[in-house]
């Protein structure tokens, strides 16, 4: 058995889900609500309706309810009488305009000129005369009238939150006991997840300290994951690298949920590190030579020399080129550049003197003079050379507001 | 002989059954370096093995990693470079073909003993198809104090794995390495009138394979990108 409530002056959808959690939104002031297991806690049909109808009222909402076997002839009720109606044969709708259906134009134009104005005269029609005047939708429009329908109910689910927190008794102010707390929030969400085919995409930590203050840290793992192991590990790494200022008292942890990473290896591609894995072992990595410092070297759209910024996760982008190319004379950079003295004989260098650096040179070309960003504070304008020096080995030098600086080397 | 291998010897002289030979070595497999000189001559890098290159500044030894790590990269392999002294440049590299968003870049800003943490790392997590270890500018004191036990752990760790683990060094430090390839400068290639339209166009290098079988030297030419 269905319920339907139809009314204006408060929300249904509240309304509704005060008598269960299967509900359908038929419409933004119309909602259907199956009440067949709700017998067993109110009592019959009749008490259901009255039940509603009271806390319809309760809430402001001046309802239609309409009971019936199946939730389009409950909806058709509800929009069409006030008060509760129940709808136990197709006639009880027979007195309901046809206009109630939402029939197409042109078929509401036919059965106009055919003198049908309610379910009544619709239901009456033969089926075979319907079939074969107005279509499969004149059909479907009749047995709505005669209050029949098989559809299943589709009930709309509200949003799940995944989230869980726990307030602690005792200030926690190491790690490891933290990691026992989050273990086990960490266990919860990632069942919560995985009941719902989910992964995360995000997980958000914030943990209230005895000072008052929050301290949050949020994880972006490169692929959606719902392992609590590996939340865990690269949780536990991270707060390595920035712990609570104070004392732990509530811990929450919250999840982006995502549609899971599913991949298909194929045969002939080459393997790559499983991102999850690879995460933890970058984490790890991060640990020992710092934040930033691994992950994938990106180019950003500058000329600045020597600019990069390091990413994670960047997609791989599908490589098509020749299989041999001929070598590219590559650049160790001198980061941060070295302060030279430089000997000029006439407009050339003549002499290089930087840390471990000595030498008189042999040959160079230049100046390039490369400038930009010179309408920001961080603008550059400098002269490079490209100098071989006496024990041959290759330089790049630059010159900038008069200060020699040793770039690096070609090797 | 190993003592699981002697064990194994007693069972079938106990049972009066012939002992088998021992499974021949798989022939390792290897990776192409990009530079065709070099692939007739050497015959790529073995995987599962350490390649040292080594060999002076501006000898060549980053050219030839690099033009490793675009074949690899070309070839849909992810790679890893542990960078001890932060001295990798992304925009030659990109310039030169490898695809930087399949090259994990480990800085390391002059720590060898990170470097070396860091590889190991890398190696146990595996799905690699090249590891780096660019030791080019550390001083040759501090890369040699790196026990052999490091690098013997280092072959152990790899030789399961797909993974070819190249290491690049001002000198010869790692005494396990199945393939040793020294690099030296022959000329360096200059266009135009010095002082007035001079352009470095290219340096000539040369490598010589030193370990297992010394080979005659492989020349090739690093052209200066774009």
């Amino acid at each position: 058995m269905y319920a339907c409530i139809h009314g204006r002056g408060a929300p249904v959808l509240a309304c509704a889900y005060a008598f269960s959690p299967l509900v359908e939104e038929a419409a933004p002031d119309t909602a259907v609500i199956d009440i067949a297991a709700l017998e067993l806690l109110l009592g019959p049909p009749e008490k259901i309706a009255e039940a509603i109808r009271q806390h319809a009222l309760q809430t402001g909402l001046e309802p239609g309810i309409g009971i019936a076997s199946n939730p389009d002839a409950a909806i058709h009720a509800a929009r069409g009488f006030m008060g509760i109606t129940f709808v136990r044969r197709g006639e009880d709708l027979g007195p309901l305009p046809v206009e109630l259906l939402s029939p197409p134009p042109e078929i509401l134009e036919t059965l106009d000129q055919w003198g049908i104005r309610t379910f009544h005269g619709l239901a009456n029609l033969p089926e075979p005369g319907v079939a074969a005047r107005l279509g499969p939708e004149g059909v479907r429009l009749r047995k709505l009238a005669c209050g029949e329908g098989s559809r299943p109910l589709d009930p709309a689910y509200p949003d799940p939150v995944f989230e869980e927190s726990l307030e602690l008794e005792y200030a926690v102010d190491l790690l490891e006991p933290l990691a026992f707390i989050l273990a086990r929030l960490l266990n919860q969400l990632c069942r919560k997840l995985e009941e719902r085919g989910l992964a995360a995409r995000e997980l958000d930590v914030r943990l209230g300290l005895e000072s008052r203050e929050e301290h949050r840290r949020a994880l972006r793992p490169p692929v959606p994951l719902r392992n609590p192991r590996t939340f865990l590990k690269l949780l536990q790494l991270d707060l390595e690298r920035n712990p609570p200022p104070a004392p732990v008292l509530a811990v929450t942890v919250a999840a982006r949920p995502a549609r899971p990473r599913v991949h298909q290896q194929g045969l002939f591609t080459p393997l790559a590190p499983e991102p999850e894995k690879l995460e933890l072992t970058l984490a790890r990595i991060e640990v020992l030579v710092g934040e930033g410092n691994a992950g994938s070297p990106e180019l950003p759209d500058t000329h600045r020399p020597g600019a990069f910024r390091m990413v994670r996760n960047s997609p791989p982008r599908v490589c098509n080129g020749p299989k041999e190319t001929n070598p590219g004379l590559a650049f160790r950079a001198f980061r941060p550049a070295k302060p030279a003295q430089v000997r000029m004989a006439g407009e050339q260098p003549a002499q290089v003197v930087a840390q471990g650096i000595r030498g008189l040179v042999r040959s160079a070309a230049g100046p390039w003079r490369s400038s930009g960003d010179w309408w920001t504070a961080e603008g550059w304008d400098r002269d490079e050379w490209d100098v071989e020096l006496s024990d041959g080995v290759l330089y790049r030098l630059y010159c900038e507001q008069g200060r020699w600086f040793v770039e690096g080397s070609y090797d | 002989m190993p003592a699981a291998a002697l064990q194994n010897t007693g069972k079938f002289h106990a049972l009066g059954l012939p002992v088998p030979a021992p499974a021949a070595r798989k022939p390792a497999q290897s990776l192409p370096t990009g530079i065709p000189e070099v692939d007739r001559r050497i015959g790529g890098i073995p995987r599962g093995a350490i390649t040292e290159i080594y060999g002076p500044a501006s000898s060549g030894r980053t050219s030839l990693l690099i033009s490793l790590l675009a074949a690899a990269t070309r070839n849909q392999e992810t790679c890893a470079l542990v960078d001890a002294d932060d001295s990798f440049d992304p925009a030659a590299a990109a310039a030169v073909g490898v695809d930087l968003s399949r090259l994990i870049w480990i800085r390391c800003g002059g720590r060898v003993e990170h470097a070396l943490k860091a590889a190991d790392l890398l190696i146990e997590g595996g799905g690699f198809g090249l590891v780096g270890m660019d030791l080019g500018d550390a001083l040759p004191r501090e890369a040699r104090r790196i026990s052999l036990a490091s690098w013997f752990r280092f072959r152990l760790a790899v030789e399961p794995t797909p993974a070819a683990l190249v290491v690049v060094g001002r000198e010869s430090y790692v005494s396990c390495a199945a393939l040793k390839l020294e690099m030296r400068r022959r000329k360096v290639e200059w266009s135009g009138v010095p002082g007035c339209s001079r352009l470095l166009r290219g340096v000539h290098w040369e490598v010589e394979r030193r370990k297992p079988v010394r080979s005659a030297p492989a020349a090739f030419e690093a052209r200066v990108a774009g």
